[in-house]
């Protein structure tokens, strides 16, 4: 197999903040998030439920902060994320796997809300596994900003492509 | 009940959750997520057929361990921080088990707050998604 090898040019897109894109959280993005999951609590389905739990609306389930607004021809119609403008990791590789995810909250992310989310490359690197031979891992940070300006969560998540 | 403080220690292991998803519920989860990546639903995609099934998204399987630690605190408290690493792929159909256990409970800044090491078993027993949580603890 061939040595990945990251070049110069996908180095420098390290640490380059994507501009922002608008992700909601509404009643039904949460119900629609909570079913896929298969959480049967009312908290993320009765607003009246929410409310007497001392939320706002029906909060957003832990590692769901919204829906980022879909366009066609700007949003990647596998994935639903945003295909922002600025430098792009051309790697070539094909298959891609999720590696992982560490997400630190800072506040409640309620429905209503309308969240600011930019994301960068943090890392690149090269791992040799068994199951799949040498593989490029991607390192992404998302920062997720509330309608008040506030970060409410961050995320730090790895791509691993072969 | 909401969790509290005095109701656990050090050691032990919150309520476990079972999980079966099939196809279908992973296509529920898949609306609700947005990753129509086909490896999820469809087993004529190249990839599927190489690893010889579709296989469940990685991210079903954090939203579980976040649903886990949310049923175990049912809002006595706030996960500050959740995190896992996909170790192994699971396939549809098979029963998964989240579990997690209390390592160290502690405070700090004023606030009172529990780490805990989080597991998804397959049927053999093989912890296919290790992960962390810290939650805060209210009251």
């Amino acid at each position: 197999m061939a040595k990945i090898e990251i070049t110069p040019a996908m180095r420098a897109v390290i640490g380059v903040e994507s501009p922002p894109w608008t992700h909601e959280v509404t009643t039904t993005s949460v119900r629609s998030f909570a079913r896929g999951v298969g959480y049967t609590d009312h908290v993320y389905f009765d607003e009246a439920e929410a409310k007497r739990r001392g939320y706002r609306s029906l909060p957003a389930p832990a590692t769901y902060f919204g829906t980022p607004i879909f366009i066609p021809g700007k949003s990647n119609d596998t994935f639903s994320q945003p295909m922002l403008p600025g430098p792009r990791l051309e790697h070539g590789l094909r298959n891609v796997l999720d590696g992982g995810a560490e997400t630190e909250y800072l506040e409640d992310i309620c429905a209503g809300d309308t969240l600011t989310v930019t994301a960068q490359v943090a890392d690149l690197s090269t791992r040799e596994t068994k199951a799949m031979g040498e593989m490029l891992i991607v390192t992404n940070l998302t920062t997720v900003k509330n309608q008040h300006g506030r970060v409410v969560a961050r995320q730090r998540s790895q791509g691993l492509f072969y | 009940m909401p969790v509290t403080w005095d109701a656990f220690k050090e050691g032990d292991e919150i309520p476990v959750l079972k999980k079966k998803p099939g196809v279908t519920q992973l296509v529920k989860y898949a609306a609700g997520g947005g990753d129509f990546n086909p490896l999820h639903h469809d087993f004529n995609f190249p990839q599927a057929k190489a690893l010889g099934s579709i296989i469940v998204h990685g991210r079903f399987k954090y939203a579980a361990l976040g649903e886990l630690v949310s049923n175990w605190l049912d809002h006595g408290g706030r996960i500050q921080k959740i995190s896992c690493q996909y170790r192994g792929m699971d396939k549809p159909d098979l029963e998964m088990t989240l579990g997690g256990k209390v390592v160290k409970k502690y405070e700090e800044d004023g606030k009172r707050l529990a780490d805990l090491e989080l597991w998804v078993k397959n049927e053999q027993g093989q912890n296919t998604t290790p992960g962390s949580a810290t939650v805060r603890i209210d009251k």
